[in-house]
């Protein structure tokens, strides 16, 4: 994880570039720094491996201050791609592919075999490939050279800066696809600079919005178009990409709010009365601290009612499958759907219940928002 | 017509003396421009990563290349007596001016998008200049050397004045002897010299900027 902390940023020539930025990058996932131009963004990333150094505050990587790591050591350890692709015309691929190895000493064989695996990962054939100089590949050949450079020693924190805006938009989707497969398996902590919302959308598992040297929001694409924090954020995201998520419902909107809970070391008759009080053949079990445990059924209770020693506990099953609240509708019905699930708990993050969706409540959602065009037509 | 066989006649005559004055020659240039490259260089790099002394280097270096040749040789013959070591002091002082900026221009020129990858690579400054900064100015450097070997070649004919060898010694012992065919045969010599080190350098510096692409 890189942990930014208060860290500001001012140029030698006085400019504020960064005004007290915190931010976390979690491991495994692809952070998106996004913003207009000259907002900050390259500045931020080149904190991470001390191409620059903050004026104040700290950047810590899996809790470890950066400013106690040698810049040589640490750049080592973290792979960079830039906009302008700067690979080494003079260089053959291989030995571009080759640049971080090479300053680690790896052994000839070792280097080779690698870089043959990279140039295989991103589909580019090692024999024709390997002694080629860079002007003699394509712009989208470059950048992903450019890319399998950064991997080549296995960094756990790889830094994009605008990887792909030279690129034309075919290789560009191209590209962007790679990388979401390939993340898919390498998992590594990726901060990727971008200007394009798209992009961010597309790839990001967090996105931090940026404006003249500050984060203006920050959350999952998510979270960032249902919630825009202010008109900025609303006017960067742009109309269209607003009104295609916001006519979507998310479970939030339809799911029930109050469901019927009761806590694991109760007994069953206070189990049966509950349910009959609420009209419902299931509960939801949870701590005292609201989080979902899993859910006892009318027939479990009536099967063990007579002996006392019993609790919830003790008949509780647990969840299969939860959703978090806000999942699209639709993803959710075909989740439903595919488990045979009357019902599916819906969390938050921390595992705490926030509600039920339930066929009942989805027929009830979209008999209200269908209720006007009905009348309509009649 | 009769000139110009005298010249001919002269030189197959006497082609092995003229073969011992054109290495004597070689010599001087070769030896004069190795030391302006060891110099020079670390000059050039200096420069580049200094705006401030890139000033007083550039200034001092230009200053040095438009004292006159005689004069220059003049003076270095009252400091260092005369000889094949106050040729060579020569011409590499001649030589620097060219190698130094050539160096200076060709490290400015090195995109900044390829040396900050070679950075954020963690390559160390050093690392750097060898291996990405110094071989990507390598064509500028080769059109220093070229400038500077071709001047060199011309003004080590005057060699003789300050005691050293070369093509410069037919030439002078023909004006002194009134030969007119000696005179001529080192003048044309020297200036196929010339021309040979342009081509030669000059292909060179189209290979490197080739490969470089
Ligand atoms: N080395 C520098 N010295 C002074 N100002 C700089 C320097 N680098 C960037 N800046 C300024 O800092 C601001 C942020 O730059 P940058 O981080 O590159 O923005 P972005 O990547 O978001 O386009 C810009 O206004 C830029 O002009
Ligand atoms: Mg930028």
């Amino acid at each position: 994880m890189i942990e930014f902390k208060n860290v500001k940023k001012k140029y030698d020539n006085g400019y504020e570039a960064l005004k007290n930025i915190n931010l976390e990058c979690s491991e495994g996932e692809i952070t998106a720094l996004i913003g207009p131009s000259g907002c900050g963004k390259t500045t931020l990333m080149k904190l991470i491996n001390r191409l620059h150094n903050p004026t104040s505050g700290t950047i810590t990587i899996a809790g470890k201050d950066t400013s106690s790591i040698d810049p040589i050591e640490l750049r080592r350890k973290i792979g960079y791609v830039i906009q302008h692709v700067g690979l080494f015309p003079h260089m053959n691929i291989g030995r571009n592919v080759a640049t971080v190895p090479k300053l680690l000493k790896w052994d000839k064989e070792r280097t080779r075999k690698r870089v043959d695996e990279l140039l295989e990962m991103v589909s580019l054939d090692p024999e024709t490939y390997r002694d080629r100089f860079p002007s003699e590949l394509s712009g989208g050949q470059q950048q992903r050279i450019g890319v399998i450079r950064a991997l080549a020693v296995e960094p756990s924190i790889i830094l994009m800066d605008e990887p792909f805006s030279a690129l034309d938009p075919i290789s560009r989707e191209q590209l962007q696809d790679e990388l979401i497969r390939l993340q898919r398996d390498i998992k590594k902590t990726i901060v990727f600079v971008t200007h394009d919302m798209d992009e961010a959308l597309k790839i990001a598992d967090k996105i931090a919005l940026m404006k003249d040297g500050e984060i203006v929001q920050y959350g999952s694409p998510e979270e960032i178009l249902r919630r825009p924090a202010n008109d900025f954020v609303k006017e960067f995201i742009g109309e269209k990409r607003l009104e295609v998520y916001q006519d979507t419902p998310t479970i939030r909107q339809v799911m029930v709010n109050n469901p019927v809970t009761i806590y694991p070391h109760r007994g069953l008759a206070e189990s049966l009365k509950r349910m009959e009080g609420k009209k419902v053949d299931s509960l939801i079990v949870v701590d005292e601290r609201d989080h979902l445990l899993g859910y006892v059924t009318v027939f479990d209770v009536l099967k063990e009612y007579d002996n006392e020693a019993i609790k919830v506990k003790d008949l509780m099953h647990s969840f299969e499958y939860k959703v978090e609240s806000h999942m699209l509708l639709p993803e959710a019905i075909q989740q439903m759907h595919e488990r045979k699930a009357s019902y599916l708990p819906v969390v938050d993050e921390s595992g705490v219940l926030e509600g039920l969706l339930t066929r009942g409540s989805i027929v009830g959602y979209i008999g209200k928002e269908y209720d006007g065009e009905v009348e309509g037509v009649l | 017509m009769e000139f110009l066989s005298n010249i001919f006649s002269y030189m197959v005559n006497n082609w092995d003396h003229l073969l011992m004055l054109t290495i004597d020659h070689i010599i001087m240039v070769v030896v004069g421009i190795v030391l302006a490259l060891i110099v020079g260089i670390p000059l050039g790099v200096i420069s580049a990563k200094n705006e401030f002394l890139a000033r007083i280097i550039l200034s001092v270096a230009n200053i040095i290349q438009v004292f006159p040749s005689i004069a220059l040789l003049g003076m270095l013959m009252i400091f260092l007596g005369i000889g094949f070591k106050t040729v060579v002091v020569g011409l590499f002082l001649y030589s620097l001016l060219p190698i130094i900026s050539n160096t200076y221009v060709g490290l400015r020129e090195v995109d900044d998008s390829i040396s900050e990858a070679g950075r954020g690579s963690g390559m160390t400054v050093l690392q750097l200049l060898f291996k990405v900064q110094l071989p990507l100015s390598l064509p500028f450097l080769l059109a220093g050397v070229r400038i500077a070997a071709v001047i060199a070649v011309g003004v080590a004919t005057l060699a003789p004045f300050i005691g050293g060898d070369g093509l410069g010694k037919d030439i002078v012992d023909g004006i002194n002897s009134r030969q007119e065919a000696k005179i001529y045969s080192g003048a044309i010599i020297a200036a196929l010299l010339a021309i040979l080190v342009d081509l030669t350098l000059g292909r060179a510096q189209k290979q490197t900027e080739q490969r470089i692409g």
